[in-house]
């Protein structure tokens, strides 16, 4: 980078001269400055409502504060209390099934896209069919399935032939999650259908050629020629749908607000429930709650920016 | 290809797939086809249960027009429109000039302050509800469009910044360097290059951001509470504690709030897929 | 030029300030027809009588308003809101959230008048620490809604008694008809059931000293009373699914002739004619006796309208309060509403439901307000939680009662 900082002092006169120094000190000093300076809008948002929010958390974490009286500094007493509480034990429980079954939108959403990668005529509206339920709001796939979902609703007729009539599972405390999951991993499907076809459309033709020249077919051609192609598919998949499952919120809120008696209830609504709903106002065991959740989240992260890492280092 | 293309299976697997295909599209839509049959039916059919049979009355204009008139839901729809566009726009220029901040300079804290963009994007939203709602409060912007913009600018800086940044890292180098060496200034390389480059990216971004604004539920609960600011999603939400037996009207309230995000999808598909699949075939 | 400035700066101060105090803003949840109706109303009426003042509301739905509540006191409170008699005011009093309105109860009262004689007997549930906080304007009465003429056809008569009660479920069941409908989606109908076998059982001090926490839930007393309601939740007299459904979804039932019963609120009537039920075939009956001996008390909740310590406009807010409790206001309010006005000297409304409820109330011993307004929020929350989950599974009792007895000692600690 001397290129620019001796040469032109040769014939320039003075005046000029002491105009270009000026200027050379942010000629310098730009290749340092500019990234700050493009950095500075983005960082400080982020800083002010991401960043220190997680700190100030963890605070009120260890307050007893109801948002209208003065907090008052308890220690650790939330997470104490935290150990005994049966709804934060069912609610763990509830994430926890949430993250298992959520993985099998991984596999069925790459079975439609295997099912769906053909060239047929109307294929791309019926993709496109496909993944449509993964664009409507949350809330909307909630209405739709707890209306389904109603016994006196559209499921009703189908159970009464089945001998269940009256049967709700939105209020059958052993059932109720399984419901609630079925609802979310719906546009979930989607989304991971629509990465697994992306994968596919960029497979390389060569190996697959050469591997069915080799006389690989079906399973194990697919086991050990085209799964390897789609690990990086599969890797963004289950990123998104392990975060998926634990934003488990809008679906509880619209479809059961945690209940029956609390059995559907999952961190995220939990959390909500003891910090802002109509009976709550508990800030510091709200964000107890929260700060579980957090850390739960917080490996997961470390281990998807460890990844990132390596492929950085990698591409350096 | 994989699978093996289907003309040159046997004829048999041709005539049974192209079965199988609008079968399989059928079941997969049942509970979006539900929805819509019961938005077209009157009270009529959903107090006699009537929910799969042909409807009796085609009533779907009229319960539409009975959900704008009887409901705030016209003042949902707009708000949700003054949250979702300053949105896009906000963290999709911030977000520009992060991703190439990250993307084209080396200095120290550079793989440092990337990551901590990224680990922010996946935090769960439970840990930043209390003091963002709080400072929002302080902010004196409880319960406004504004306030809620710009927490949602802020969080979804995030996701931007790793997605423009890997996006400008793609871009050859050399394109920057050959610029620099003419003299031209950073902030022109950004604005004369980098921005005209990352159309496509910019237009994915756009897209995708505006679904998830769209559709975001709970921030709408944390930070709003009043109608004259409520989107729709919320605004759904507390119909559908009101309208517990009124079905067909909660299904065309639905449908209403489904069709921006759809016709975004279906007129930027290809964008929003480009967006969404980032990565999914190269590492 | 000091003096030209300074006249200015007044005439725009009291410009303004005159414009405040022009603009009353109220805060409500009318999201229901008939109190949107009724409000509407007195918002007019007001005006009419107040041509200087501008009303400006802000609505809020039902749910939402009890969160939203906290959030607009505590940042841009209004002048008016209305809200709840009872324990539910309780931490707002406490946080200073709201205007003390002792002086319009007062004899004297204050600069523009004070309450009329009518209100004096509703002093004591608006009055904490010796000061009043609002003022109540409707309240409604609880007890049994059912099906007359399936009664009729099942050949019951009125139960009084709690065996004849029993028996009516019984002889219901047995012809096939659910005897009381429920939906316990939303928690709180199930504390409807819960305060009136309490109620009955135990006797109102009982249910009081219960809901200020000074008895353990784990107390025999306390067993006693859900003893009473496995009579009725082990055989199965409850609608099934009930925690599937709100509260207005049990509705259709009892239209449909499907159920006999609804242990509810006057407020559900206008929803029972809306579905087609008359004055000729849906009843009242006030719960009957349990133990015998023990004076009848009822559940009554009183809804009140508060001023906020941060209105802009406490004059007017004032005003408005007044305007609110007097008895020919109240009486055209509550004719809407289908409920009870406070105020004596109102007229009720040849309506059967509230001539019941009205003859009913003025001969209780006592009245509730609802577990949820006697009980702190907290104690209240877990406790219909639990009362929803022994209604699913009457044999958990053991268990849900500890845990409601934990809920107890650390809540009113």
């Amino acid at each position: 980078m001397g290129w620019f900082s001796t040469t032109p002092f040769l014939n320039v006169p003075v005046s000029t001269q002491i105009t270009y120094r000026k200027s050379s000190w942010w000629k310098l000093n730009q290749q340092r400055l500019t990234p700050w300076i493009f950095l500075f809008p983005g960082l400080l948002l982020f800083l002010v409502y991401v960043i220190w929010p997680i700190f100030n958390s963890l605070y009120i974490s260890l307050l007893q504060w109801d948002g209208l009286s003065p907090a008052i500094y308890v220690g650790l007493s939330n997470y104490i209390e935290l150990l005994d509480d049966e709804y934060f034990y069912i609610s763990l429980m509830n994430n926890l099934k949430w993250l298992i079954l959520f993985m099998l939108a991984v596999p069925i959403g790459l079975g439609l896209a295997i099912f769906l990668n053909q060239t047929i005529f109307g294929i791309r509206l019926i993709k496109s069919l496909f993944f449509f339920p993964f664009v409507i709001s949350q809330v909307v796939i909630g209405i739709i399935f707890s209306w389904f979902y109603n016994p006196r609703g559209v499921i009703g007729p189908f159970l009464d032939k089945l001998g269940l009539s009256n049967y709700a599972i939105l209020a059958d405390e052993n059932f109720a999650t399984y419901g609630i999951i079925f609802a979310g991993i719906y546009p979930q499907i989607a989304y991971c259908m629509i990465l697994y076809l992306t994968g596919l459309n960029n497979l390389n033709t060569d190996q697959i050629e050469a591997g069915r020249m080799d006389g690989a077919k079906g399973f194990s051609l697919f086991k050990n020629i085209i799964l390897p192609q789609l690990k990086p598919a599969t890797f963004l998949a289950i990123v998104v749908t392990v975060i998926g499952s634990l934003r488990s919120f809008d679906m509880v809120a619209i479809m059961t607000q945690g209940g029956p008696y609390g059995s559907t209830n999952v961190l995220a609504y939990y959390m909500f429930e003891t910090a802002l709903s109509e009976y709550g106002y508990r800030m510091g065991y709200g964000s107890a709650i929260a700060a579980v959740l957090f850390t739960i989240m917080m490996f997961y992260i470390l281990f998807f920016i460890y990844r990132m890492y390596q492929s950085e280092k990698k591409g350096l | 290809m994989f699978p093996i293309p289907i003309q040159k299976r046997p004829l048999i697997n041709r005539i049974s797939y192209k079965i199988l295909v609008p079968v399989s599209l059928f079941i997969w839509l049942i509970p979006l086809i539900g929805i819509m049959l019961t938005s077209i039916r009157g009270l009529g059919d959903i107090t006699a249960g009537n929910y799969w049979g042909i409807p009796s009355e085609f009533l779907l204009f009229s319960n539409i027009k009975d959900v704008f008139q009887n409901t705030p839901m016209l003042s949902y729809i707009i708000n949700s429109f003054k949250i979702t566009i300053p949105t896009v726009l906000g963290a999709v220029a911030i977000s520009c000039m992060t991703g190439f901040a990250l993307a084209s300079y080396k200095f120290k804290a550079n793989l440092f302050i990337f990551f901590t963009f990224i680990a922010g994007n996946f935090v769960p939203f439970q840990i930043l509800m209390i003091p963002v709602r709080d400072l929002t409060f302080q902010m004196g912007l409880y319960d406004t469009v504004t306030g809620l913009v710009l927490f949602h600018v802020a969080f979804q800086t995030g996701f931007c910044t790793l997605f423009m940044r890997n996006f400008i890292k793609a871009l050859p180098n050399e394109l920057f360097e050959a610029a620099r060496i003419d003299g031209t200034s950073e902030i022109n390389i950004f604005l004369k290059i980098v921005v005209p480059l990352t159309r496509p990216a910019i237009a994915a971004l756009s897209v995708l951001i505006f679904t998830f604004i769209w559709n975001d539920f709970f921030w709408a609960t944390v930070l709003i509470q009043g109608q004259h600011a409520m989107p729709i999603t919320a605004g759904l939400k507390s119909l559908n504690g009101q309208w517990v037996t009124v079905y067909h009207l909660l299904s065309a309230g639905s449908i209403i709030a489904a069709v921006p995000p759809v016709i975004m999808f279906f007129l930027m598909q290809k964008h929003f897929i480009a967006g969404l699949t980032l990565g999914a075939s190269k590492g | 030029m000091k003096k030209i400035i300074a006249t200015l700066t007044a005439i725009l101060a009291m410009g303004f300030s005159s414009s405040f105090a022009g603009t009353l803003v109220i805060n409500t949840d009318l999201t229901d027809p008939a109190p949107k109706a009724a409000f509407e109303w007195a918002f007019n009426k007001f005006q009419e009588e107040n041509p200087d003042v501008t009303i400006e509301v802000n609505n809020f739905d039902h749910e939402g308003y009890k969160q939203a509540i906290r959030n607009f006191l505590t940042t841009s409170p209004p002048d008016v809101f209305n809200w709840y008699a009872g324990n539910r005011m309780l931490p707002f009093v406490r946080a200073g959230l709201v205007e003390d309105v002792s002086d319009i109860w007062s004899d004297t009262g204050w600069v523009d008048g004070n309450l009329t004689e009518g209100m004096s007997h509703a002093k004591k549930p608006m009055t904490i620490g010796g000061k009043q906080w609002g003022i109540p304007y409707t309240y409604y009465q609880w007890g049994v809604y059912y099906r007359k003429d399936i009664f009729e056809a099942n050949g019951i008569s009125v139960p009084t008694t709690w065996d004849e009660f029993v028996a009516a479920c019984a002889t219901l069941k047995a012809a096939g008809v659910t005897p009381i409908t429920i939906g316990s989606k939303y928690l709180w109908t199930t504390a409807g059931v819960f305060d009136y076998l309490n109620l009955r059982t135990n006797g109102y001090e009982f249910h009081m000293a219960l809901t200020k926490g000074e008895i353990p839930y784990t107390d025999p007393r306390v067993h006693a009373v859900f003893d009473k309601w496995d009579e009725l939740v082990k055989p199965g007299y409850f609608l099934e699914n009930h925690a599937s459904l709100a509260w207005q979804e049990a509705i259709p039932p009892m239209i449909n002739g499907e159920a006999a019963m609804y242990v509810m609120g006057n407020f559900s009537v206008a929803l029972f004619k809306e579905g087609g039920l008359t004055n000729d075939n849906l009843g009242f009956f006030q719960f009957p006796e349990i133990t015998p001996g023990i004076p009848m008390a009822e559940e009554a909740p009183t809804d009140t309208m508060h001023i906020a310590s941060g209105a802009k406009n406490k004059t007017d807010a004032k005003r408005f309060l007044i305007f609110l409790s007097r008895a020919d206001v109240q009486e055209e309010m509550n004719k809407t509403l289908g409920q009870l006005p406070v105020n004596s000297g109102s007229k009720v409304d040849p309506d059967p439901f509230l001539e019941a409820g009205l003859n009913m109330l003025n001969n209780a011993y006592a009245m509730a307000q609802f577990y949820d307004r006697d009980a702190p929020a907290e104690m209240a929350s877990e406790g219909m939680k639990g009362f929803q989950e022994y209604m699913v599974n009457p044999d958990r009792r053991d268990k849900i009662l500890e845990r409601l007895e934990k809920v107890r000692q650390r809540v009113y600690k």
